[in-house]
């Protein structure tokens, strides 16, 4: 079995059976999943160092009480582009260039199913994140209504920009459909002979989940922003009381979204641990069974729990209650899950190079993040928290140490294969226990502050809570600075350094280790036997 | 021809780039053509960067279709392909019925919730007595809680003139449809075209019926974008429905096209039947729409 790479009538791409093509124009034409991945990858790495800034001037300003720095309505747009930087721009894009990198190596596959669909899924990002970004230059300025855009601040008393934010969005939304209808059609349909369901690493289980999430609640965003767009424009009144509309519909809408997509965000992260923990305790997986139906249970669950986001805004109290126990059923796979990852580890023989240390770090804080979690959800408990700097806590917990700190375990566990080289190991631990320390001072104070009411995406604040916003900007302005640290690593790997073997990890499992490192431009153009 | 396990990875292609182009620049010239409407800017020039991004995405589909078709011909897929393919054709379907869910999702909730809600059914009381105490809860809503802002419809259509009508042409269209797909399974090329010119014919037929319900909602029903809750749910399901009918005409065209271009074989023909689940994928929303927009 062979895979044919060019078509037969066209030869002057020959040299595309051999390796790269050279130049620019390799990046911009390509369709090697690759180059899309570290595409994706350095794409989302920009939008990471793009949001970051937002998020120091964010600190910077939150320093001291008192205005110093920003006038307050260019501080709710820097607080509201940090959240969509971040999460469509830096933490969606780096899990899409991850699974382009690794999906098709660990089943087997000789490429992505549909590699021109894929990098038409990449290029659409650029263009997006400059229209998104350039609403901050535009009269009247950014999106300043918060990353949720809740309607009416986001449609009667939003900026004109407003509407390049909604085609932004489109945008995104239609990269991630075709990523994630590419990601499921790759997985389903061009596993290796003898790669069953139940044999794939699990960072394709969460994956194939993920698609089917995003291809889910992405075209609901669309219908959200689509609504937004007709309110703003064509005088129709679907949130809009006075016409018979609803501003709670909005909410709904949106979190029907919203709730999946935090999952989108974590799920795959669940994947990295499960390859990197079982590597470097030299065991098995604990559980495999149970940690891909815990998945499958979380992603269910996901759908059914999003007003859990809007319990003070006035719904039925049957409502509350039913989506107060539905959420707390969260906890159980999730337990499941942490259970898994602590019982692999234990009497492993653990070593804890830097992947192991952000899997460790990824266990204990996302167990933090997930049990504010389920304080947040005690409807009751709610209406103190909502809206505080708990909740800025809660979510910062999930997504700093959950998505980021996986990434960073990811790219670390996976930089050999890439480059060939092995990256800086004192260099890189330097950056793991700085952004540890960093962000556990950034957010950790917050839920002090937040449980003593201080609330969210406001410039200023009461002397009382002084104290502690020194102490997560400090935090904050060392957990940035300590990103480029990152990139200095990353380039210095790529460049040169010791040489990888084919496996560098002595308890590593999956098939991207049995080709050789760097791994080659085509990889598996003839499948595997998987036993 | 390509054999079973053979999978083929296509080169380099120029395509992708021209379609972030031509999507990046149409929907920035939608943006900044709406924001001139909206602001009363004279004289723009918003709608010359719209057709060049739609310009620029026509090209590229007519090109990228074009090198799937030519490969296809030549005979470089495997039926793994055959199955990426349809794979991919579903997951888009899927991703369109959670589209047309979330209008449906609000239709229901303004219907069952939002309405009720704001004339003091369930915990709304006090947001009646506040906000508009003469508001009564109906549907169709005819009269708004804030009937200056949002000046209700005077009537709605009648659900037993132009939309019967066209749920007849629509079921009608997918039976011919089917019959053109058992030709092209039997390789009777003169059904096949037959019946294909038979079902545009309907569905043509279904959109300018739906552009007269349209010019009658609007002339004479009053019943517009801004009538309120109703007008926007209406137009909303209707028109992005609309919409999809549209480009499931388009699809089907050039199926027809292809058809009379000697393409598809009684064993191999992908392309017609993703068209054809698409047709029966928009029918099936004209049937959802019609029990729950016009007719309860």
């Amino acid at each position: 079995m062979t895979s044919v790479t060019d078509t037969a009538s066209s030869h002057e791409h020959d040299e595309h059976h051999h390796g790269p093509a050279k130049g620019l124009m390799r990046w911009v034409l390509t369709t090697n999943h690759k180059d899309i991945g570290s595409m994706y990858l350095w794409f989302s790495f920009i939008m990471f160092l793009t949001g970051g800034a937002m998020a120091m001037i964010i600190r910077a300003e939150l320093f001291q009480p008192g205005l110093q720095i920003v006038e307050p309505a260019f501080f709710n747009q820097m607080t509201t582009m940090h959240g969509l930087i971040m999460v469509f721009g830096a933490v969606m894009p780096a899990f899409v260039g991850l699974a382009n990198w690794m999906i098709p190596m660990m089943i087997g596959a000789p490429d992505m199913a549909m590699p021109r669909m894929n990098n038409w899924s990449f290029w659409i990002l650029p263009f997006a994140a400059v229209m998104l970004v350039s609403t901050l230059f535009m009269e009247g300025g950014g999106p300043n209504f918060g990353w949720t855009f809740y309607a009416p601040l986001s449609t009667d008393y939003a900026p004109p920009s407003t509407t390049f934010f909604i085609f932004a969005i489109h945008m995104l939304g239609v990269s991630s459909i075709m990523g994630a209808i590419n990601i499921i059609a790759t997985i389903l349909n061009l596993r290796a002979p003898g790669m069953t369901m139940m044999k794939m690493p699990l960072f394709v289980w969460t994956w194939l989940i993920t698609a089917y999430l995003l291809i889910a609640v992405m075209p609901v965003l669309a219908g959200a922003v689509t609504m937004m767009l007709m309110d703003i424009h064509f005088g129709t009144s679907f949130f809009n009381a006075g016409g018979g509309g609803d501003p709670v519909l909005f909410q709904h809408i949106f979190w029907f979204f919203g709730h999946p997509e935090v999952y989108i965000m974590i799920l795959p992260s669940f994947g990295i641990v499960s390859a990197i923990i079982p590597a470097f305790a030299r065991k098995h997986l604990f559980g495999y069974t149970s940690m891909v139906y815990a998945t499958a249970s979380i992603a269910f669950l996901s759908f059914i729990v999003w007003a859990h986001h809007m319990f003070t805004v006035g719904i039925p109290l049957i409502g509350e209650l039913f989506f107060m126990y539905a959420t707390m059923l969260i906890a159980v796979p999730t337990g499941v899950k942490v259970f898994n990852w602590v019982t692999t580890m234990f009497r492993g023989s653990m070593t804890f190079e830097t992947p192991m240390l952000f899997s460790t770090a990824f266990v204990v804080l996302f167990t933090i993040g997930g049990f504010s979690g389920l304080m947040l959800s005690i409807a009751p408990a709610d209406f103190q928290y909502h809206d505080t700097y708990f909740v800025v806590a809660h979510f910062h917990y999930v997504l700093v140490p959950g998505a980021i700190f996986a990434i960073f375990a990811a790219c670390y566990y996976w930089l050999p294969k890439w480059t060939g080289h092995m990256y800086d190991e004192t260099l890189a631990k330097v950056h793991f226990w700085m952004s540890f320390i960093g962000m556990n001072l950034t957010f950790f104070p917050m839920h002090f502050v937040g449980l003593a009411g201080m609330p969210r995406r406001i410039p200023d604040y009461a002397l009382q809570f002084a104290n502690f916003n020194e102490i997560s900007s400090i935090g904050g302005f060392l957990f940035g600075t300590t990103q480029l640290l990152f990139l200095f690593i990353v380039i210095k790997c790529i460049r040169g350094g010791e040489k990888a073997e084919a496996k560098p990890w002595e308890g590593a499992e999956g098939l991207e280790w049995s080709v050789p490192s760097p791994a080659p431009y085509h990889t598996f153009t003839t499948p595997p036997d998987v036993k | 021809m390509a054999t079973e396990g053979t999978y083929y990875v296509p080169a380099q292609s120029k395509w992708p780039i021209i379609a972030s182009i031509g999507l990046f620049l149409t929907l920035l010239g939608a943006g900044m053509m709406m924001n001139d409407m909206t602001a009363g800017v004279k004289d723009s020039s918003a709608h010359y960067v719209f057709y060049a991004g739609g310009l620029i995405m026509a090209w590229m589909l007519f090109g990228w279709f074009g090198n799937v078709i030519q490969e296809s011909r030549a005979g470089l897929y495997s039926a793994q392909m055959d199955r990426t393919f349809r794979w991919g054709m579903f997951w888009f379907i899927f991703s369109e019925v959670m589209f047309f869910a979330a209008l449906f999702g609000t239709l229901f909730y303004v219907r069952v919730l939002a309405v009720p809600w704001l004339a003091g059914e369930g915990d709304g009381a006090m947001t009646h007595e506040m906000l508009w105490p003469n508001f009564i809860a109906d549907w169709p809503l005819m009269v708004n809680p804030d009937n200056d802002l949002f000046v209700g419809a005077a009537d709605v259509v009648d659900p037993f003139h132009l939309p019967l009508l066209n749920t007849l042409l629509l079921v009608a269209s997918s039976i011919t449809l089917t019959l053109a797909h058992h030709a092209l399974r039997a390789n009777d090329r003169y059904k096949i075209k037959l019946w294909l010119i038979i079902t545009l014919i309907l569905g043509t037929a279904f959109l300018f019926f739906q552009v007269e319900e349209y010019i009658e909602a609007y002339n004479e029903l009053g019943l517009t974008l801004s009538a309120g809750i109703y007008g926007s749910t209406f137009f909303l399901l209707t028109g992005f429905h609309g919409a999809h009918v549209t480009l499931g005409a388009i699809m089907l065209a050039v199926m027809l096209v292809r058809v009379y271009q000697g393409h598809f074989e009684a064993d191999n023909h992908f392309a017609f039947e993703a068209a054809s689940w698409y047709w029966h994928f928009v029918d099936v929303v004209w049937v959802g729409l019609f029990i729950f927009v016009y007719l309860v």
